[in-house]
């Protein structure tokens, strides 16, 4: 058998050992599921953002910053993540919420930006 | 100062978002299985060729708009086996270890074959499979995407961020030392 046969017949015998796995269907259910609520809760944190935070004229720059640093995927997980923060460490006082708030959507776009 | 009317100040992209979503979704749906498949060969294990998965496709939600950008309407598959491979590169440089678990040939013992493939292919698959993890994670990287995935030497190359030529080399000699390891 020449070299060139055997090299054949061993890259036939490599595409039978090394076949596609299929990923096991929890995963893709789990996974389609945190993509889904990555993008519903960034649709829905850029509404409320909107009609709340945006009233104030002392919370218009750092948004439209972040916004724009990270338009589409990249915004909906700077309010993603601002809302974790959120929910990690509530706060009753207005003032003090609306300085995190842009604590964390400048934090995050820098990190985006990088 | 008078203010805006809020929905002039910081319009969210939605249109823009929605058209990212669902291209997103796409892009997984074609390749959750090979991004699976190339974390299980890398990794040895479901459970952490699970994890994997997930860091990958997470990571490229976010980094998603630029790269379709970028890529200039080339296919964004290399792009996705890239970053797992970074990611695996990471997980390993952390932990400063190499993978420990040997890839488990369960799939390939207990899957349907020929009576030929029964006979006369059996052992040397598996032999192929502790073969490969005696090469360079390199050279098992690109046999892995040549013959799991079934990558050309053009996605092979941007996956690996070589040449097309060197991305050639690389696979010829691979493949020759793997053959080597098992029929030897």
């Amino acid at each position: 058998m020449s070299g060139e046969a055997t090299s054949e017949s061993f890259e036939h015998a490599l595409r039978a050992a090394l076949r596609p796995v299929d990923p096991p269907r929890e995963l893709a259910a789990r996974l389609e599921g945190t993509l889904q609520e990555l993008s519903d809760l960034a649709a829905e944190e850029l509404e409320s953002w909107e009609l709340g935070a945006m009233r104030d004229p002392r919370n218009w720059v750092r948004p439209v910053a972040a916004a724009t640093v990270g338009a589409g995927a990249g915004a909906a997980l700077v309010v993603l993540r601002v809302r974790s923060a959120h929910r990690r460490r509530r706060s009753r006082d207005p003032l003090q919420l609306a300085q995190r708030t842009l604590k964390a959507a400048a934090d995050e776009a820098r990190r985006l930006r990088r | 100062m008078p203010s805006p009317e809020p929905s002039k100040v910081a319009p969210p992209p939605r249109d823009g978002k929605a058209e990212l979503d669902r291209a997103f979704s796409e892009l997984y749906r074609s390749h959750l299985r090979d991004v699976f498949s190339y974390a299980y060969y890398r990794v040895g294990n479901h459970h952490d060729a699970e994890d994997l998965t997930e860091q990958t496709f997470l990571q490229a939600y976010r980094h998603f708009e630029r790269a379709r950008q970028e890529s200039d309407g080339r296919p964004l598959r290399p792009w996705l086996i890239r970053i797992a491979h970074n990611l695996a590169a990471n997980h390993y440089r952390d932990r400063a270890r190499k993978p420990q678990t040997p890839i488990d040939d369960t799939h390939v013992i207990t899957a349907p074959h020929t009576t030929e493939d029964l006979v006369a292919g059996r052992e040397e698959l598996g032999a192929i499979l502790h073969g490969i993890e005696e090469l360079s994670t390199e050279r098992r990287d690109a046999l892995v995407m040549r013959f799991a995935l079934g990558m050309d030497n053009r996605e092979i190359a941007r996956a690996m961020g070589k040449t097309d030529g060197a991305t050639k080399v690389l696979l010829h000699r691979a493949v020759k030392q793997l053959e080597g390891i098992v029929r030897g």
